[in-house]
């Protein structure tokens, strides 16, 4: 009876659907030691597997002795390359259409490769057998410069490909050379530069990076010879994927493999991948008949799997006098290290690249990427971004701020007078994206408000003077980014992995006291998946937030989809969620009708029910509809209430936002101290805002490392540093500023909810804002670019190059 | 390979075990007990995902050996709610004020604020970041940590003033 | 990460867990809060045969500050300095440097013992008690000997105690009421080790520097006690040109590695830097106390 009092309002609320700051319902297990991640799960007579990993950076092996390591107690078996190759697993494919050696195949091309796997009782036996396996090498001349790749005397890598001269992405030219990939008409922005007033030209580097989630990368395979299936925990971002793939590669059934991601202690991006740890963890599983837990330690996994970024982009912009952007010209030199492993969409090697012109009106552009080997770790995955955008961005914003030093005009003014305008949406780049909507001006309006723009650049006016007058040895710097993402992926036409296309799917079942369970193809890594999926729902189809449960990541259960990265599970999976939500709720209007006795079209929704129309007290909510779906004779319809979508979306989304960042450099040390920085994010619909502003809290943390920290160095022997969490740049909550967040709604036009996905913003659009504050810092003294990781002593030594420091 | 007798308070219950010698306090507390609240993280003692609570004093448990804590009062995140199950105040902050998101930092850090405190029951936000700066979030940016710590030391203080 | 295979020790005095020292030789080790051992072990760039644990050995807890001389038991935390109100009244220095050390959960554990005695250049007590001209007492078969701090630093990890030797304490004088210290540590983030630190203590005498000592951390070999630095302050009313040429002197003797804290130019650079900054903290704080 209550129903009937109860204001729409009241409902509304109950329901804690889109917008609502919803509290985590994962929370209460992770607050009390309960989750339940890969390394806790436990099985009955679970051995352990342990890698034995190059020391060289490329080098021949000449022997492997395994008969020391076997011979000690506690220990199974050790693998080599010779074990698997009768089984043709010696090599595995790759998402990105490459082979990557699972155990070194007679030489080994970079340092901390897998080399042989000890299988012992326990990790302190692996441990101690790992040290007793005797591998003999012949150091070869490593390659670690990708600029050097493609020289005539450059050192051979991939000595099993050496001969290809087609790969997977067309030819190659240099047994270097994995692919070149171009976007744009060359000839138009050939014809742009020609008649360009202004052109400005740099160098840009994205430093290689790792995106180091807390936990490492790990599994638990477990081969049920009885029965003749294989089940595999592990810290998967895309378990179908990885239950696809492991059917093809091993024979197995794909009915017969059932993969799960328990909890997973962060991925961004480093847990898209395949690695020769799980290969190895499922043969010794399928040798041994027993299970087999392999988990990584943190060195191997800062060394081994997944890196980001390396690429080397050669830039030039064309301008009008005035500052209109007529032209912009990239030549990517992209580091895939020994193996191609990113894992971007087939029909694009270099990722989203081609999202560079950012959010300005560019009308001829021009990108080729070229893809080559080094004496690397593999990977290329996309840190807390969708493919490659975060270097696109990244290229955008720094290059933007190049020119407005080249014009002489304030690099915020510059930024508004070529950003797209709001009547031009959707609009189509010269490169090719159809960015769906956005309202760049009233955005980029907003933040330099919010942060009064004109006082800071006044108040840096007054630094610098009081500089040169010997008064401090502070600069102030202002970095301006404003960033569109594209996410999303993406539509089936253009997007695959593997030939897989990259939809997503929700399956629902409502059960008839009215609550709910939703499966969907994603996992969440800490996005809160099980809370924001459910509020979708629950504003779809009327049943409160609380009741519905929402399950991911166990292939036997949830139905078929591509997983987490990209930022894609709220714009294809959150879309499949209210997708199949609507095909509850039109069942539900049927049996509606018919317990109302009128035609369905005389029927309107509302919060939870189905009303009359003009005759709001004849009603029945959603539970009743549920309640009756399972036990009331409908005539011409089934019992039941299941819905199930497979959304292939239109297009990508596009979210976009303004960054500005304010820093203080000490001349003297290099020490640069973030004063402020404001984030302003338009990621559509918001559906849940206490989450939105946590992620955004986190992606930016994750920008201030890579812009001020972080990096995956190599010497040129190949020696790996930082490597470890000494040297590997993790802020702790000293180093990390208070951040100010924003927002601005311009929902997407063709996503069901108008969501678009926020999880990888802040990380896009932060570490142009990083950066470029730090080079406007020195700005006035004819500073364009330095590269990063803006750290203490590379910042000391711009400051020393331009004469600050005598 | 000979073993050694350890026996300690675990969350308030006896335990007592042998152990080689080179047991980390972090396997013995996952392996041997069960406790798999406490996570590794990096290995190196950086992380502090392993932080439990030793004697009153926040140890990162995969630095310590099982057998240095011979003797020991240890308090781990499961022994952190309420005998009838109730969430510890802390634990309800973090909740609260979305102080978490993939969740595992998350018993290192709740035990590490456990012991801040206990030292120092009304924090200000430098000395909250100062006083976790031995335990890193990859997700959160601190930001609501900290602000889940600041509405704890309220929380406790005010059941503090009740009483 | 896992140690090698070892014996563990647990000796409840000095004495025996000397006399474990002698009986088990070579491939013993002494673990104090065992944050430096044990993360070596796990590396397996360490694996002793015999570990010897000192953490019930009574004797070597506390601090006691008594006719104007400070006592630190070998086993003292670096919390426990932290948290010392007589310890800071008496020598803010300490208290100041250990809070720079690592992370608090590392400070519960690593002890002054330790991070003396290791004999690693990035260890920051060193410099503190160089400074203070501290001495450490060492225990071994033939009894008891000191060692200045100022000496006691021979190589990487290779130090004036003997393999056979326990360092107990560490003992100096309560400096005067007129002093002034600090210690200034750049580093890249809370758990690092130094770019480049300093640690100075200077007596007043007017507004004359009467003595000076300065010392500098992870820039070498080894700790680095910078004698001619300390020779320049002396005397000198502690000016802007005075600080340059201590500064000056200090970095000519830095010698650090190419590491990811930077070139070695820079790391040097910024030993000159932390000292003249140190320099003018103490001065600062010793002109405090006098006009107080």
């Amino acid at each position: 009876m209550s129903d009937q009092v109860e204001s729409v309002e009241a409902r509304a609320e109950k329901l804690q659907g889109l917008g609502c700051a919803r509290k985590r319902v994962e929370d209460a297990r992770f607050t009390r030691g309960k989750g339940n991640y890969v390394d806790d799960v436990k099985l009955s007579g679970m051995l352990f597997g342990d890698f034995v990993r190059s020391p060289y950076g490329h080098a021949r092996i000449t022997s492997i002795d395994a008969e020391p390591a076997k011979a000690l107690p506690g220990v199974v078996a050790v693998l080599t390359a010779e074990d698997l190759k009768p089984l043709d697993l010696h090599y595995m494919p790759t998402l990105a259409g490459d082979v990557q050696a699972v155990l070194a195949d007679g030489k080994v091309l970079f340092q901390g490769q897998e080399v042989a796997f000890v299988v012992a009782e326990d990790r302190y036996a692996a441990a101690d057998a790992v040290e007793l396996v005797e591998v003999g090498y012949e150091p070869l001349p490593a390659l670690v410069d990708p600029l050097a790749a493609l020289a005539d005397d450059a050192p051979v890598l991939r000595e099993d490909i050496a001969d290809k001269t087609e790969g997977a992405h067309g030819a190659r030219r240099h047994p270097n050379h994995i692919f070149t990939w171009e976007a744009g008409d060359a000839e138009t922005a050939a014809r742009a530069f020609d008649q360009a007033e202004v052109v400005a030209r740099e160098m840009i580097s994205y430093q290689r990076v790792h995106p180091c989630p807390l936990e490492t990368c790990g599994c638990v395979a477990s081969m049920d010879k009885v029965n003749g299936k294989l089940t595999v925990w592990g810290t998967f971002q895309a378990p179908h994927a990885v239950r696809t793939v492991a059917s093809l590669i091993s024979g197995i059934p794909e009915h017969n493999i059932r993969i799960v991601s328990p909890d997973i202690g962060g991925g961004f991006g480093n847990k898209v991948g395949v690695y020769p740890g799980y290969v190895c963890a499922i043969v010794a599983s399928i040798v041994t008949g027993v299970p087999i837990k392999w988990i990584e330690d943190r060195i191997e996994n800062l060394t081994a799997t997944a890196f980001a970024r390396d690429y080397h982009m050669a830039g030039e912009i064309a301008a009008t006098r005035d500052g209109r952007i007529t032209g912009l010209k990239c030549h990517v030199t992209a580091d895939h290290g020994a193996f191609d492993a990113c894992a971007d969409p087939t029909k694009f090697p270099a990722g989203f690249f081609n999202i560079c012109t950012g959010s300005y009106d560019i009308a001829a552009a021009h990108v080729a990427v070229d893809g080559v080997y080094t004496n690397k770790a593999p990977g290329g995955v996309a840190y807390r971004c969708s493919f490659r955008v975060t270097e696109a961005s990244y290229f955008i914003e720094r290059m933007i701020d190049v020119l407005a030093r080249r014009l002489d005009m304030d690099p915020a003014d510059l930024r508004m007078k070529n950003l797209i305008r709001k009547e031009q949406f959707p609009y189509t780049s010269a490169l090719g994206w159809e960015y769906d909507s956005g309202d760049y001006h009233a955005a980029m309006e907003k933040a330099l408000e919010a942060v009064d723009y004109g006082a800071l650049r006044a108040e840096q006016r007054a630094g610098r003077e009081a500089f040169a007058r010997g008064e401090t040895r502070t600069l102030m710097g202002v970095g301006v980014s404003f960033f569109t993402e594209i996410v999303g992926a993406g539509p089936v036409k253009n997007c695959d992995i593997l030939g897989l296309g990259m939809f997503d799917s929700c399956e629902i079942r409502i059960h008839p006291t009215g609550s709910a369970i939703a499966r969907l193809g994603t996992i969440s890594q800490g996005q809160g998946h099980a809370t924001t999926f459910a509020q979708i729902l629950a504003s779809e189809i009327g049943i409160p937030a609380d009741r519905i449960t929402v399950e991911e990541g166990d292939t036997d259960t949830a139905p078929y989809g591509l997983g987490t990265y990209g930022s894609r599970s709220t714009p294809v999976a959150g879309a499949a969620t209210a997708m199949a939500g609507r095909k509850i709720r039109a069942k539900a209007q049927m049996i509606a009708a018919y317990l109302l006795e009128v035609h369905e079209g005389d029927l309107e929704w509302e919060v939870d029910r189905f009303q009359v129309k003009g005759n709001p007290e004849r009603f029945k909510t959603m539970t009743e509809l549920a309640f009756a779906a399972y036990n009331q004779a409908v005539p011409g319809i089934e019992p039941g209430l299941e819905a199930v979508s497979y959304y292939d979306p239109p297009n990508m989304t596009y979210p976009f936002g303004a960054y500005v960042c304010v820093v203080d450099v000490d001349v003297d040390t290099g020490v640069t101290g973030v004063r402020r920085f404001y984030a302003l994010d338009d990621c559509g619909t918001r559906i849940n805002p206490m989450i939105i502003e946590g992620q955004v809290h986190g992606g930016l943390t994750e920008a201030l490392a890579i812009a001020m920290g972080q990096e995956i160095a190599y010497d040129e022997v190949g020696n790996v540093s930082g490597g470890n969490l000494v040297d590997y740049f993790l802020p702790t909550a000293v180093e990390t500023p208070a951040w100010e967040t924003d927002f601005t709604v311009t929902p997407s036009p063709h996503h069901p909810i108008g969501a678009k996905g926020v999880g990888e913003s802040p990380n896009v659009g932060g570490v142009s804002a990083f950066s470029n504050a730090v080079n406007d810092a020195f700005a006035h003294l004819g500073l364009t670019h330095t590269q990063m990781p803006h750290d203490h002593w590379r910042v000391w030594k711009t400051a020393e190059r331009l004469g600050l420091t005598g | 390979m000979a073993k050694s007798r350890v026996s300690l308070t675990v969350n308030g219950r006896a335990v007592e075990a042998l152990v080689e010698p080179r047991t980390l306090l972090i396997h013995f507390l996952r392996e041997d007990l069960n406790l798999t609240g406490p996570h590794i993280g990096c290995d190196t003692s950086q992380c502090g995902a392993c932080t439990v609570d030793l004697d009153g004093k926040s140890v990162k448990s995969c630095t310590v050996l099982a057998l240095q804590a011979d003797g020991a009062d240890l308090l781990t995140i499961e022994g952190m709610a309420g005998a009838d199950g109730t969430a510890h105040v802390i634990q309800e902050a973090f909740r609260e004020h979305h102080g978490l998101q993939c969740g595992y930092c998350t018993p290192g850090m709740i035990m590490r604020v456990h012991r801040l405190l206990q030292e120092n029951p009304d924090p200000t936000e430098e000395e909250i970041r100062f006083g976790i700066s031995g335990n890193l979030c990859r997700c959160t940016g601190y930001q609501n940590i900290v602000k889940a710590v600041r509405a704890a030391a309220d929380e406790i203080d005010s059941a503090k003033e009740a009483a | 990460m896992i140690p090698g295979i070892f014996e563990y020790h647990r000796p409840r005095s000095v004495g025996e867990a000397v006399e474990l020292l002698a009986a088990l030789g070579d491939e013993s080790r002494v673990m104090a809060g065992g944050h430096s051992l044990l993360p070596m072990m796990k590396l397996r760039l360490a694996a002793p045969e015999h570990v010897i644990d000192l953490r019930n050995v009574e004797e070597l807890k506390g601090i006691s500050i008594e006719g104007g001389a400070v006592t630190i038991g070998a086993m003292v935390t670096q919390h426990e300095i932290i948290g010392s109100g007589a310890l800071a009244a008496a020598c803010p220095l300490l208290r100041e440097t250990a809070l720079q050390i690592a992370d608090p959960q590392v400070r519960y554990c690593g002890t002054v013992g330790g991070n003396l005695a290791n004999g690693d250049a990035g260890n920051d007590l060193p410099a503190a008690m160089q400074a203070l001209d501290a001495d450490y007492v060492l225990v071994g078969p033939n009894g008891l000997r000191r060692v200045g701090s100022r000496g006691f630093y021979h190589g990487p990890y290779a130090t004036a105690r003997a393999d056979d030797e326990i360092l107990s304490a560490v003992e100096f004088a309560v400096p005067p009421r007129r002093h002034g210290a600090a210690y200034l540590k750049q580093k890249r983030k809370i758990g690092d080790y130094a770019t480049a630190a300093a640690a100075v203590v200077l007596g007043l005498s007017g507004e004359t520097c009467a003595s000076a000592a300065v010392s500098l951390t992870n820039v070498g070999d080894t700790t680095l006690f910078a004698e001619e630095a300390g020779t320049i302050l002396t005397g000198s009313r502690l000016d802007a040109d005075t600080i340059a040429r201590a500064s000056e002197a200090a970095k000519a003797i830095a010698r650090p590695a190419e590491d990811p804290r930077g070139p070695p130019d820079y790391r040097r650079h910024i030993a000159g830097v932390m000292v003249r900054r140190a320099v003018e903290a103490a001065r600062d704080r010793a002109l405090e106390v006098t006009d107080a």
